[in-house]
């Protein structure tokens, strides 16, 4: 099955981080990368920039109505993705703990639509 | 014309069957595709036809095979009437479903417990879980569940389809957890059974059928995961806690009225039972891992140990409460240590307890904490605070019986 591994943190944090911090963070996010790309798992992967940068796009009265900003405006934004493969819903969580955004945000492990 | 003595054999063996295997049935005919629902109705189809056929034409040699035989042509035609909608992966599958894991001698696998662990599965909510374990191993309908944890059936049937799907199209696998995480993923389990045990227990008048029959099915599940665990202690703690609680069943009430473990006749308890939660926690502290379920069957041990030694040992209650505390600091565990104390070191020892938790918002609306209350205090001769924590616990009690009870200590009060 594939499932989409999408990273919830709080926008903006990452600029305020000491850069060796940042180098870190880099680092742990380039060898899961390499991870889930040795295991076979990995799909698809993207870092978002900042939800500062959003737009939302909305018809209203049939004409695109377009406002600045994420959709939901919550502390926490999408800040990146990982679609990988796995078995089943075990291996996906497990991979989503490895992942480093389980440790500064909240991962959401999301089935694909299987057609 | 059918002989109606074939037929009430038929009926006998059919439910003969569903009450020893429904839940091995269930397990083989979903392991592939985790599509529960499907395999719920294949196999609800299999057992009418059983119905029609087996009065006619005898129940056959081995009717957990003849069963798993139809429901899974009844899933091959469902998947064919559906194939445009499935994708080739899962047609496949469908074919291979409950087929190969019956081996040669038509021994039909034992499933039950990968089955429960994904009923338990922690992406599933909490709430549900003890439900979808009911429904999927025993095969209750979604009615008698939903009498069972005050629920409304539409209500209650809609959750258990929902969890059902999210097993299907999230990829809960129907498998036992690796060794180094089964211990946490049993803990959900056994919760589970033991909610669904206390749903039971909450109604011991027994006026409810469905409640009363649902601590019986909860002791049946808590037995089979001690014959396919028998080496998890906790397992064995939670069917002793479960044994020793069920075997002061008939103690518990006197004439439809309410009789408090302390005031019970020990005649009335069950030795059997009690005899066998004895030798279930012996066994288990031999396999040495302490747990919650292992805890509050010794504190039920020590309760039952006045049938022996004529009293309780009070300080024995209170270290077993500690080491309780220590695994869950759970209010619950607190308020009854505090009564341990009051029996202990006298009513100030239990009220200055009781005082420590009091902190605890959720107390506010917790029966027990006020009773406790309530009976420390009407001791210490504090009558005017007692009465006022009568009152409250007597508005937040839902059974009658006890209601009646803390009435009748209300009004002893008065005199």
């Amino acid at each position: 099955m594939q499932y989409l591994l999408l990273i919830y943190s709080q926008d903006g944090a990452w600029d305020g981080l000491p850069k060796a911090v940042q180098e870190e963070g880099i680092a742990a996010y380039a060898a899961y990368g390499e991870a889930l790309k040795k295991a076979g798992a990995l799909r698809e992967s993207a870092r978002l920039r900042p939800a500062t940068e959003a737009t939302t796009v909305r018809l209203v009265n049939g004409k695109p109505k377009v406002l600045d900003g994420p959709y939901a405006d919550t502390k926490e934004q999408l800040g990146g993705f990982y679609l990988i493969e796995a078995p089943d819903l075990d291996a996906a969580i497990a991979w989503a703990g490895r992942c480093p955004g389980s440790g500064h945000g909240i991962m959401e492990v999301r089935p694909l639509w299987v057609y | 014309m059918i002989p109606s003595e074939d037929g009430e054999k038929a009926r006998a063996m059919a439910a003969a069957v569903a009450r020893r295997s429904y839940g091995k049935l269930i397990a083989v005919l979903c392991a592939r595709t985790r599509h529960v629902a499907a395999a719920e109705d294949a196999l609800s189809e299999a057992f009418a036809m059983a119905l029609s056929e087996w009065p006619s034409g005898g129940c056959p040699a081995n009717p957990e095979g003849w069963l798993v035989t139809v429901a899974r042509r009844k899933l091959i035609d469902v998947s064919r009437r559906r194939q445009v909608a499935m994708s080739a992966a899962e047609q496949l599958k469908v074919l291979d479903e409950g087929l190969a894991d019956i081996g040669s001698d038509g021994e039909i696998p034992d499933r039950r417990l990968a089955l429960m662990f994904a009923c338990a599965h922690p992406a599933i909510d909490e709430s549900v879980r003890a439900p979808l374990i009911l429904q999927t191993i025993l095969g209750f309908d979604a009615a008698t569940i939903a009498s069972a944890f005050l629920s409304s059936p539409a209500a209650m049937g809609k959750r258990l389809g929902r969890a059902k799907e999210k097993i299907r199209r999230a990829g809960i696998p129907l498998r036992e957890p690796d060794p180094e995480e089964l211990r946490d993923r049993l803990d959900a389990v056994l919760d589970a059974i033991y909610a669904a045990f206390s749903e039971g227990w909450a109604d011991p008048g027994a006026t409810d059928f469905a409640r009363r029959e649902l601590a019986g099915e909860a002791l049946y599940l808590g037995r089979l995961v001690t014959e396919l665990l028998p080496e998890e202690p906790e397992a064995l703690g939670l069917l002793a806690l479960m044994l020793h609680a069920e075997a002061r069943r008939h103690a518990r009430r006197r004439d439809g009225e309410y009789v408090p473990l302390g005031e019970q006749d020990d005649g009335l308890w069950d030795a059997g039972m009690i005899e066998e939660a004895e030798a279930l926690l012996l066994r288990a502290s031999t396999l040495g891992s302490i747990g919650r379920f292992q805890l509050e069957g010794a504190l039920q041990s020590a309760h039952v140990h006045r049938r022996r030694s004529g009293r309780v040992d009070w300080s024995v209650v209170v270290r077993l409460y500690d080491a309780l505390l220590e695994i869950s600091a759970s209010p619950v565990v607190a308020i009854n240590r505090a009564l341990a104390v009051g029996e202990r070191d006298g009513v100030s020892a239990g009220l200055a307890a009781l005082e420590s938790v009091a902190a605890d918002d959720r107390l506010i609306q917790y029966q027990p904490y006020w009773a406790a209350r309530a009976d420390l205090l009407s001791r210490a001769g504090e009558r005017a605070e007692a009465r006022h924590a009568y009152e409250i616990a007597i508005g937040l009690e839902r059974d009658p019986a006890v209601r009646r009870f803390l009435q009748r200590r209300r009004g002893a009060l008065e005199g």
